[in-house]
């Protein structure tokens, strides 16, 4: 492949089809999430997901401020994503950037989605999502942990989010880019599923794909994120099952 | 398996684990398929083209002719008749707003008080950071959140702490009849008011007050496992003090704990007494 600059482009696909991590094209990331991480906030959850470390907090439903973003018949649904600056190698400045922004947005609608908002008019429902190392997928692991927080939370809604970024690498559809995957890959494809109705409610792109590769990587997604979901249930299930601080689902 | 609950996750994909049974009472979480049996879906349930889920994470409860999902987290949710523990957030110039733990501020109109108060007088009888003891008059369609302060024992509280707890375990603390709080109370020598916000109002001698903020910890960690009110006994009594001359403290004896056997027509309707709320898991 050559150099891209001053780095070497890795080997993203051996000749018998294993990954740069020795995975599978199909295969996931380790994922361990903890259901009720922090007591302060209303509901919490820590994930880490292959080498990404990302920790969601819930309050809400609560009073809006400032007053005029509230909405008479339904609440609110904001989120902020944030990088902290040592999560990634090259110091991430802090503060809000434009892709934080895109972010936030994008989860802050998909979950909008699935929360039965009208059951709280007039209120705003928090969600915030630090991550504290990333591995790309990031976003993906923060809905993750928002969801897994939203319903220890107690917030109503449609069923959890599971989601993942599929990819292109090295000219194969894969499943849940990491790192070097996503740098020097062809595309990625973040995404949620709702599983109750088998609808996304959160798809991007980044790169080149072909429509039939791009169905493709949907059907991909779609299975990824079932596996997900059943991590998802069985850290809340481990959380309220015993009534305790949750050990967590391990991979 | 207890109420042969179906599984829900039919041809859904890979697994399709059944939830666990907690003590007769099955733990579901938001998306998972209820069976309904005929009951009418209630609160924390929702239909989509004829089948029945749960919207949120709680215990299936079903009471003909309702099937629902009582949660197990989540703020107070205010019902009418409910007495709540408040913080003062804000002063406006016919009423305060009381932060309740609820969704929503509650506000507390001048008139609801055993005070004549002139418009504007107001941050001369409740401040911000005040603590009150109200209870929620009503809860109109807009959701506004009715409080009043005329009524016995309420009122403005003056020094004490707050304990915050879980909602859901406020019925613990009471105790059948108000056991559990009696005895913390002429234990410890403190003034108790427990809100049904979780919110818990202690006044008394500092020692006092330390143990029953541990004996709330105690019951809102512990809560669901069987034989609390021992557990708290023994740990009030490790914590007298040398010199209390008085006898072991009495536990009161109660009937142990039978959940319905799946044959039951259903638990009877909730009466209004002190266990109000999530029965003990």
């Amino acid at each position: 492949m050559g150099s891209v600059g001053a780095k070497e482009v890795p080997v993203l696909l051996s000749p018998d089809g294993k990954r740069i991590d020795g995975r599978q094209l199909d295969e996931l990331r380790s994922m361990r999430i903890v259901a009720g991480a922090l007591h302060q906030a209303d509901g919490s959850a820590f994930v880490e997901w292959g080498a990404n470390k990302v920790m969601a907090a819930v309050y809400g439903p609560r009073e809006v401020h400032p007053r005029h973003l509230q909405q008479n018949n339904k609440a609110i649904v904001q989120c902020k994503y944030n990088m902290a600056a040592f999560s990634v190698d090259e110091r991430k400045r802090p503060g809000l950037d434009r892709r934080s922004q895109e972010i936030s947005k994008v989860i802050a609608e998909a979950f909008e989605s699935v929360i039965f908002v009208e059951e709280f008019p007039r209120t705003s429902i928090d969600i915030y999502i630090e991550v504290l190392q990333a591995n790309a997928g990031t976003r993906c692991a923060g809905v993750v942990a928002a969801s897994v927080a939203l319903a220890d939370a107690g917030i109503p809604m449609v069923d959890l989010l599971p989601a993942v970024a599929v990819g292109k690498v090295a000219g194969q559809i894969a499943l849940d880019l990491k790192k070097e995957e996503d740098n020097f890959g062809e595309a990625d494809l973040p995404m949620a599923l709702v599983p109750q109705s088998g609808r996304l409610v959160l798809l991007q792109m980044e790169g080149h794909m072909t429509a039939e590769e791009l169905s493709k990587s949907l059907d991909l997604g779609v299975v990824g994120c079932r596996a997900i979901y059943e991590k998802m249930k069985q850290a809340l299930r481990d959380r309220y099952q015993l009534g305790g601080p949750a050990e967590g689902a391990s991979a | 398996m207890g109420h042969g609950h179906r599984r829900g996750h039919r041809g859904r994909g890979p697994g399709g684990v059944p939830p666990r049974t907690d003590g007769e009472r099955t733990l579901v979480l938001p998306g998972e398929e209820i069976d309904v049996r005929g009951l009418q879906p209630g609160p924390g349930t929702y239909r989509v083209e004829g089948r029945t889920y749960a919207s949120v994470l709680g215990l299936l409860s079903r009471r003909p002719p309702v099937v629902r999902v009582i949660p197990l987290s989540g703020r107070y949710l205010p019902k009418p008749q409910d007495i709540v523990v408040g913080t003062v957030t804000d002063v406006q110039t016919t009423f305060w707003l009381l932060d309740i733990a609820a969704p929503r501020w509650a506000p507390l109109h001048m008139t609801g008080t055993p005070w004549k108060i002139d418009v504007g007088e107001l941050g001369q009888y409740l401040r911000v950071g005040d603590t009150v003891v109200v209870a929620i008059e009503s809860i109109d369609p807009t959701g506004r959140i009715g409080v009043t302060m005329l009524g016995d024992d309420l009122g403005k509280v003056d020094g004490g702490t707050v304990v915050t707890i879980s909602p859901a375990k406020v019925p613990r603390v009471i105790g059948r009849s108000g056991s559990m709080i009696q005895m913390l109370s002429a234990e410890t020598g403190c003034r108790i008011a427990v809100g049904q916000n979780g919110r818990i109002w202690v006044d008394g001698p500092a020692d006092g007050m330390v143990r029953v903020r541990e004996a709330l910890r105690l019951i809102e960690e512990e809560g669901q496992r069987s034989g609390l009110t021992e557990r708290v006994a023994g740990y009030l009594g490790s914590t007298r003090d040398p010199n209390d001359a008085r006898g072991p403290i009495p536990t009161p004896t109660r009937p142990p704990f039978e959940p319905p056997s799946p044959l039951d027509p259903g638990d009877e309707p909730d009466d209004g007494d002190d266990e109000v709320g999530p029965a003990p898991f």
